[in-house]
């Protein structure tokens, strides 16, 4: 027997699904915070010191974070290629956006305070808002379109292939209901960006924070219960007609599928799941209770736990779909069809056994080390050499 | 050049990964020069050394960050552009970049924070833990993308599955020992080391020559000339290492870079100059050195070393073969478990030849309904444009000869004639400062230009690789990744000239006082601002 046969593969590729949930999550609890601090700082800082103070809180962290997100794609690129194939490609202009305003993020950190000039900060605290609520805004509107289906379909060679002109696959996008829960997403980070600061920062700037995040906390309840809602009644799911192997080759054409009936009838088939979009809106609320009564480590906690049930709460839902196409049904992508080989995922699944507890260690030390509040002070004395 | 989807999304990976190399090098480079200058300072407490590690620090991180940004791009990139790539080879390809992220990304990204925040958090080993993990991060990173990227030139230890359409791993030890990723990341990663070398010398030359920061400059040539003669010895010594093993790797690349039309009688000559002409397949006014490529690419003198018309006939028989593969995986996907044994055995021997097959859907949909000429036609298009590979490779080969001999003339300098340089040397030193850069661009050049018209050498062809996009799509990235790119170079620029204007920061009261206290420790004056610091003349 060949060594990755110990694990079997449906099983490897329940891992996989799960280990893509952790990715996602991961990013969105660590990375979440930074772009939601970009997104609130025209609104949290007056001064430029404030608005110092504000990026200081994220400076030493946020290039670590980020790699959550760059991992996210090359875990995604080695577990999943089909899905990477098709929806990096099937999101192009969408992709480029996203990127665009990640590529800005960095240089913005980094050279903002290196020049005095005012309009050049200005100019430089933008980017930070772009870069911040940009991305926040179109996973949520990439959730909302995988919800219902993207239109491609795959060749007999499967190569993955769109339909329609190019910018009206842009502007198609931007639906009413992706737009919805774009909101639900963009809420999410800037409720958990207002906790971080609500923790880290002081004086004026954690409190804008925390009157800021206890609005955005309750727009984000109620986003995530009218996108709910409106999944249950006006978005069709989707659902095997003739299932696909579970340990069977990653060919998504081997499977019959068809739409119909609402995704939520997965409650009915797993009721226990229905614990992460409670979680979601528990974590929310807590976290909305912390930041009014200055419960600052609690309130990033059970920010947190919100982005948690959220984030699970789509993946529970679908599974085992993964990207579903409106266009033709049978070329949907599944845990059981569009993973990597049994091998691939096997050696992939040893390394990250390896080296995530390293990293989370490591990560861990750092936040250590850095623990305890950034001042208006901090930021005057070493002027030259924070952000 | 006609502008389809295809020619504009190679344009596109190729601007983009350009630009991404621009701040590759250096940050692979001056990552270890700064941990090397902050070891020396805990070593010996001096703070002048401190000093120095801060301030190549603050350039490092400078570049750094655009290093990171353009990353990004290229991480999206295979999945937005390449998405036929993607799906093909993403079994393997997307492992090396996975570990990547796990274990380098997060390496030097998590502690890079911590070099610049923590100086006053941290115990100096501590710190100095944290800037060599920077570095190592770093050195990681090119490991596991030159894995990737070597597989992408060399694809052993993966096969094809006929029930998904794509290539999977067989052996990620191959893989991961690939002795073309081998050849690469050593040749790479001391290229980094030439190119922030030379960066750190042009800079402190420059101060020399302006009279200022003459203590940090004097300084910082010693360690820069004798890590940079270290690494350009080691970028040329194992730059042949990379020609050997593209001789029974890459044979057409070879035989490109090289002009070689005919095979020649072994051992074979190697041009040191001369004109390729694609038209004629000849390369004109050539002059020669004989035996010297049968001795560099195949270390014997019987060996034969294959030119471009023996290849392209083994190319033609490769089409053929890959025809027979095709038809025989046509059918395999219509019968699937039906299928008899013998249409599976003749996938088996032929299937390696697969790749071939799709060269002709460049002309037919169809590869089974191709015509004659279109088969002839596909086997040389097997050969890349010859020229510019000929003349990249012989500048950058160049540019590795002089740049070992400027190193060892400023070590020499620095080492046994009391760090006293000359005028000209120092305005020699400036010159020398892009040239690693130009080395290293061309460098890829024709790494990449040269396993044209392949993605992934004899599996899957570039034309087939791409996404099914507009040209309005790639229009609109295209000229937003120029805009974008050009206005941060111009941003770049101009804060790390401000930075060096500016100077490290030297705090004098803290130097005159640990001198003070050194003297008395030795009993010996220390040449402080000794005339030898000054350049010559
Ligand atoms: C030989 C070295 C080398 C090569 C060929 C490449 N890179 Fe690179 N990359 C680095 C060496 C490097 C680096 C030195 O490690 C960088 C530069 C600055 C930095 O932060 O790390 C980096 C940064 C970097 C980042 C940001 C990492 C972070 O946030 O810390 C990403 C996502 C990539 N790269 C991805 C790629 C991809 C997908 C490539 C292939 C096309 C690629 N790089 C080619
Ligand atoms: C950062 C260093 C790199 C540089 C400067 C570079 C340069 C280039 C250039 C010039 C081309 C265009 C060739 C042509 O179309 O004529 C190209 C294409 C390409 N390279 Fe690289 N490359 C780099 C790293 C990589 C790595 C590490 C990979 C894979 C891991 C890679 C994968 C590709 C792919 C997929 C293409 C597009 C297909 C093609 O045109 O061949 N490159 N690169
Ligand atoms: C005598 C000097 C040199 C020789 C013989 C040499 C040889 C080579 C060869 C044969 C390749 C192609 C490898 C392939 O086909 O994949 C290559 C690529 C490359 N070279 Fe050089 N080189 C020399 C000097 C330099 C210098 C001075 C630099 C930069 C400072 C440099 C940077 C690169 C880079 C970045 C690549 C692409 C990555 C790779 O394929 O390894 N080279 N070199």
């Amino acid at each position: 027997m060949i060594l990755f046969e110990l694990i079997p593969y449906d099983l490897l590729r329940v891992v996989w699904w799960l280990l893509l949930g952790v990715l996602l999550i991961g990013f969105a609890a660590t990375d979440g915070f930074d772009m939601g601090v970009g997104a609130l700082l025209p609104f949290v800082g007056k001064s430029d010191v404030e608005r110092r103070v504000a990026i200081n809180t994220v400076g030493p962290v946020w290039e670590g974070n980020q790699v959550w997100f760059i991992l996210g794609g090359g875990a995604i690129f080695a577990a999943w290629p089909p899905l990477y194939a098709v929806s990096f490609s099937g999101f192009y202009l969408a992709m480029f956006a996203v990127l665009a305003a990640l590529i800005l993020r960095p240089v913005a950190f980094k050279y903002r305070s290196k020049r005095p000039s005012q309009g050049w900060r200005n100019g430089w605290d933008w980017a930070l808002f772009v870069g911040g609520a940009v991305p926040a805004l179109i996973f949520g509107v990439a959730v909302g379109n995988v919800l219902q289906g993207v239109p491609f379909h795959l060749t007999a060679d499967l190569m993955p292939m769109y339909d329609g002109p190019f910018w009206w696959k842009f502007l198609a996008l931007l639906n009413p209901f992706a737009l919805l829960c774009g909101v639900v997403s963009l809420t999410m980070l800037l409720t958990h960006g207002a906790a971080w600061l609500a923790l880290k920062a002081e004086g004026p700037v954690a409190e804008r924070a925390r009157a800021i995040g206890s609005v955005t906390g309750l727009v984000m309840v109620i986003g995530y219960v009218l996108a709910g809602v409106w999944l249950a009644l006006g978005i069709e799911g989707y659902a095997f007609v003739n299932e696909a192997v579970a340990d069977g080759p990653s060919n998504p054409l081997y499977s019959e599928v068809v739409r119909t009936g609402t995704w939520l009838t997965a409650y009915a088939d797993r009721p226990w799941i229905a614990i992460a979009p409670a979680l979601a809106i528990f974590g929310t609320l807590m976290a909305v209770k912390g930041l009014r009564s200055n419960g600052e480590v609690s309130s990033l906690l059970f920010s947190k736990l919100a982005i948690f049930g959220a984030i699970s709460s789509v993946g529970l839902t679908m599974f085992p779909f993964i990207l579903p196409s409106s266009k033709d049904a049978n070329s949907s992508l599944t845990v059981w069809d569009s993973s990597s080989s049994h091998q691939t995922l096997f050696i992939m699944l040893v390394c990250t056994i390896i080296f995530l507890p390293i990293v989370l260690a490591y990560t861990a030390w750092v936040y250590k080390v850095l623990w305890g509040k950034v001042t208006e002070k901090d930021v005057t004395d070493n002027s030259e050499s924070v952000y | 050049m006609e502008l389809d989807v295809v020619e504009l999304s190679r344009l596109q990976f190729a601007m983009t990964a350009l630009y991404h190399f621009l701040f590759v090098p250096l940050t692979l480079g001056l990552s270890v020069l700064v941990a090397i200058m902050e070891t020396v300072y805990v070593m010996t407490s001096r703070p002048i050394w401190r000093q120095m590690t801060k301030f190549w620090g603050t350039l490092f991180g400078i570049n750094f960050v655009l290093g990171v940004a353009t990353g990004i791009t290229m991480e999206f990139q295979f999945g937005m552009n390449w998405s036929y790539y993607s799906h093909y080879v993403g079994d393997i390809f997307g492992a090396p970049l996975a570990i990547e992220g796990l274990m380098a990304f997060f390496l030097e990204a998590t502690f890079v924070g911590l070099f610049f925040f923590g100086w006053d958090k941290l115990s100096k080993i501590q710190h100095l833990v944290v800037a060599w993990l920077v570095a190592l991060g770093s050195n990681f990173s090119a490991l596991w993308i030159l894995i990737a990227n070597g597989w992408m030139q060399n694809p052993v230890g993966a096969v094809f599955n006929p029930e998904t359409m794509r290539m999977e791993m067989d052996s990620f030890f191959e893989v991961m020992f690939n002795e073309v990723a081998q050849a690469k990341f050593v040749h790479t990663v001391s290229a980094g080391y030439v190119t922030a070398a030379a960066f750190v010398l042009g800079v402190s030359a420059w101060y020399l020559l302006k009279g200022r920061h003459i203590e940090l400059a004097r300084r910082s040539i010693t360690v820069a000339a004798s890590f940079g003669l270290a690494s350009a010895l080691s970028v040329v010594v194992l730059g042949d290492e990379s020609g050997y093993s593209a001789t029974h790797t890459q044979r057409m690349k070879l035989a490109a870079m090289e002009g070689m039309w005919e095979t020649h009688s072994a051992p074979a000559p190697f041009t040191a100059i001369g004109f390729p002409d694609q038209e004629a397949r000849e390369t004109h006014y050539a002059i020669q050195i004989p035996w010297a490529m049968g001795l560099i690419g195949t270390r014997s003198l019987n060996k034969d070393i294959p030119g471009i018309d023996q290849l392209v006939e083994e190319s033609e028989v490769r089409i053929r073969n890959g025809l027979v593969a095709y038809a025989a995986l046509v059918q395999i996907r219509e019968e699937r478990a039906e299928t008899p044994q013998l249409v599976r055995d003749t996938f088996e021997a032929t299937g390696g030849d697969l790749g071939y097959a799709f060269l002709l859907k460049r002309y037919v949909d169809d590869p089974l309904q191709a015509t004659e000429e279109q088969i002839k036609a596909a086997a040389w298009d097997t050969v890349p444009t010859v020229w510019p590979l000929f003349w990249s490779f012989r500048v950058m080969v160049a540019i590795g000869f002089s740049l070992i001999i400027g190193m060892a003339y400023f070590f020499y300098r620095s080492s046994f004639k009391g760090q006293s340089y000359p005028r000209w040397a120092l305005r020699l030193a400036l010159v020398m400062l892009p040239l690693p850069w130009i080395a290293a661009e061309l460098g890829w050049f024709v790494a990449e230009y040269g396993r044209q018209p392949w993605t992934v050498d004899g599996v899957l062809p570039t034309a087939m690789s791409v996404s099914h996009l507009s040209v309005a799509d790639l229009l609109i990235t295209l000229v937003g990744f120029v805009v974008f790119y050009s206005v941060l170079f111009v941003i770049e620029m101009g804060l790390m000239l401000k930075y060096i204007k500016k100077g490290p920061y030297i705090d004098d009261k803290e130097v005159a006082e640990w001198n003070a206290v050194h003297q008395k420790r030795m009993g010996q004056p220390i040449a402080e601002a000794s005339p030898a610091a000054l350049p010559a003349e």
